[in-house]
């Protein structure tokens, strides 16, 4: 598959919690490019640094030092170069948690929708474009039902679409599978990839699910916040 | 969309058992600021109820209610003739105990003149007293009826009419009789004690005495010179209405007042913690669907309208269900519960002030919150 446009750069990126006797270097001068297209996964043991990485990437850690560019736009460069990180989110990335992080108070529809109300889209415009992605994702059935009553399958169906719901170009995805069984993993990476490609997005997943590694274009291992390999 | 209306109907029970308990805070608060009113208001209608301009009381006393006043009724006759005065009338005050249907009834007994000052302000319901003797008028919470009958003293007398809001400071209720009865009733002896005096060789009787004389002026008297004057007279203090009042409102119920006054700011005080922790709570448990509105782009706007309209419809639903619920029962309490559209809506205010300072917290404690925790790092 031909590759797309660059749309994650992470350059000699470093981060660090705490000084002194109590500092832990959490990740030490990675570089990390993605393209539009790539399904790639962060994998380590735990305290590698993946999820400091994929922080990162969200736009939710600051890096200690180091460059960050997403979609061709450098955020971080010493110090975050945009201040609205939040609309910078809203706009450019989309996240699917381990644990789905619906809005228990919302319904499926709405837990999408919600998305593109925030992102300012008129409540007709945005109920259709939540309807048409659960339609998409198999789930369009269970729009009225809250989080509470959906499976966990449709629980994560219902969180990719409100993650793709503003058409977001760079998705990241923490252990999105460990709370399914292997098909249903399967099954919700082949999505994952079919967006991707259809969307022109790219897919940055941390995961220790090894029944989906097959699954993914490139593995980036972690060590003691380096790269092992690519 | 409104996230903070939507997450009300998703734990609807929950949010209005909430209010629903808010509402009965918020009903005692209102029940203590009624009390307050309603105790200040007796103070003064058994002030007002006679209309009068000046008060003439036994020297060197404060009375007749600050303290006890005792003046020979002929004094009225004296007040009577004084320039400026269009009328006036001798008045007496006593606590009774009765009995009626069984139970003690506590009366705070008016004695005054047929056709003078003194008299019952407006009969609700029956006729004002038209013979010398053995009639009353009573006051509503009495429980009695035109047509009850009921033993004062030594002589049963007959209810011909209802007056509303008549009590003492003591939230006695009141009965009009005429003056005459009321003296027999003060003076008149038990038998036995009354054959102890005539064994005694004193008067098988008490002496006869009024607890003030109560004077009307013409339009435009002078009501200064006839205090002036009357204060003069050595024997006899002259007190207007409003010192009357000021009075009362000093030395009477002041103790009172404030008794409640304190306990209504404790019972403020009470209720604004309820309402911060009650909010702070509410918010402290969406801390995690906080920080994914958070992480999916919600900005700071959002979070903070989430917080404080939940706190406004808890503070107004709160303050709604109360002054439902006092304006429900307020007319069971025993002792007046006087509640102006005024209190209500200050109350209403610091309920607004209350409920914007305590989701203060709650804002501070959400805006705080790191996105990253939605994804359990």
């Amino acid at each position: 598959m031909p590759l797309g446009d660059l749309l994650v750069e992470v350059e000699a990126v470093a981060k660090h919690f705490g000084e002194g006797p109590t500092r832990v270097d959490a990740l030490r001068a990675v570089d990390l490019t993605v393209r539009a297209g790539e399904v790639i996964a962060l994998l380590g043991p735990s305290g590698s640094g993946k999820t400091t990485l994929l922080n990162i990437i969200g736009c939710i850690f600051a890096p200690s030092s180091g460059k960050v560019a997403l979609d061709g736009e450098v955020v971080f460069d010493g110090r975050w170069l945009r201040h609205d990180l939040r609309r910078l989110r809203l706009d450019k990335i989309g996240f699917i948690f381990q644990a789905h992080n619906l809005l228990p108070f919302l319904t499926a529809e709405e837990n999408v929708a919600v998305v593109l109300d925030l992102a300012g889209w008129p409540a007709d415009k945005a109920r259709a474009r939540a309807r048409e992605l659960l339609d998409y994702l198999e789930v369009g059935h269970r729009a009225p039902a809250k989080p509470a009553l959906l499976s966990g399958g449709e629980a994560q169906r219902v969180a990719i679409a409100r993650a793709l719901a503003n058409r977001p170009r760079i998705i990241l995805a923490d252990e999105p599978t460990a709370a399914l069984d292997s098909k249903r993993a399967g099954l919700v990476m082949d999505l994952l990839r079919k967006l991707a490609t259809e969307q022109e997005a790219c897919i940055v997943t941390v995961t220790h699910d090894e029944k989906i590694f097959d699954r993914f274009d490139r593995l980036i291992h972690l060590r003691d916040g380096r790269l092992a390999d690519a | 969309m409104n996230l903070a209306l939507k997450d009300i109907r998703h734990g609807l029970f929950r949010f209005v058992l909430t209010c629903f308990g808010l509402g009965l805070l918020m009903t005692v608060v209102l029940a203590m600021i009624g009390i307050y009113n309603g105790l200040v208001a007796d103070a003064l209608a058994i002030v007002k109820a006679p209309a009068a301009d000046v008060w003439v009381v036994e020297a060197g006393t404060q009375g007749p209610f600050a303290e006890a006043s005792s003046i020979p009724p002929d004094t009225r006759d004296a007040v009577a003739r004084m320039p400026g005065v269009a009328a006036a009338g001798a008045i007496t005050y006593q606590t009774l105990e009765a009995s009626h249907g069984g139970r003690t009834l506590r009366v705070y007994a008016i004695g005054y003149e047929l056709g003078r000052p003194g008299g019952p302000e407006e009969i609700v319901e029956g006729r004002g007293i038209a013979t010398s003797h053995f009639e009353l008028v009573a006051d509503r919470k009495t429980g009695l009826q035109p047509g009850d009958t009921i033993r004062l003293g030594r002589d049963r007398y007959t209810v011909v009419g209802l007056v509303e809001d008549a009590t003492n400071t003591g939230g006695d209720p009141a009965v009009y009789v005429t003056l005459a009865d009321a003296l027999k009733v003060q003076t008149t002896l038990d038998p036995a004690a009354a054959r102890v005096q005539a064994a005694r060789g004193a008067e098988p009787v008490k002496r006869a005495t009024v607890a003030a004389v109560i004077a009307r002026m013409e339009p435009g008297a002078d009501v200064g010179l006839l205090v002036a004057t009357v204060r003069q007279w050595k024997h006899l203090a002259a007190l207007t209405e409003a010192e009357q009042e000021e009075l009362l409102l000093v030395s009477v119920v002041d103790k009172a007042r404030r008794q409640i006054g304190l306990f209504l700011a404790i019972l403020l005080s009470v209720s604004a913690v309820v309402i911060a922790l009650i909010i702070y709570t509410m918010t402290m448990e969406k801390l995690k669907q906080i920080a994914t509105l958070k992480l999916i782009g919600a900005p700071d706007r959002t979070i903070i309208g989430l917080i404080v309209q939940q706190a406004l419809i808890l503070g107004g639903s709160g303050w709604a269900i109360g002054l439902a619920l006092i304006l429900t029962v307020k007319e069971h309490f025993p002792r007046r519960v006087e509640l102006e559209p005024f209190n209500a809506l200050v109350l209403a205010g610091i309920i607004f002030a209350v409920c914007l300072a305590a989701s203060g917290l709650g804002v501070r404690a959400a805006l705080k919150v790191d996105p990253a925790t939605a994804l359990g790092s």
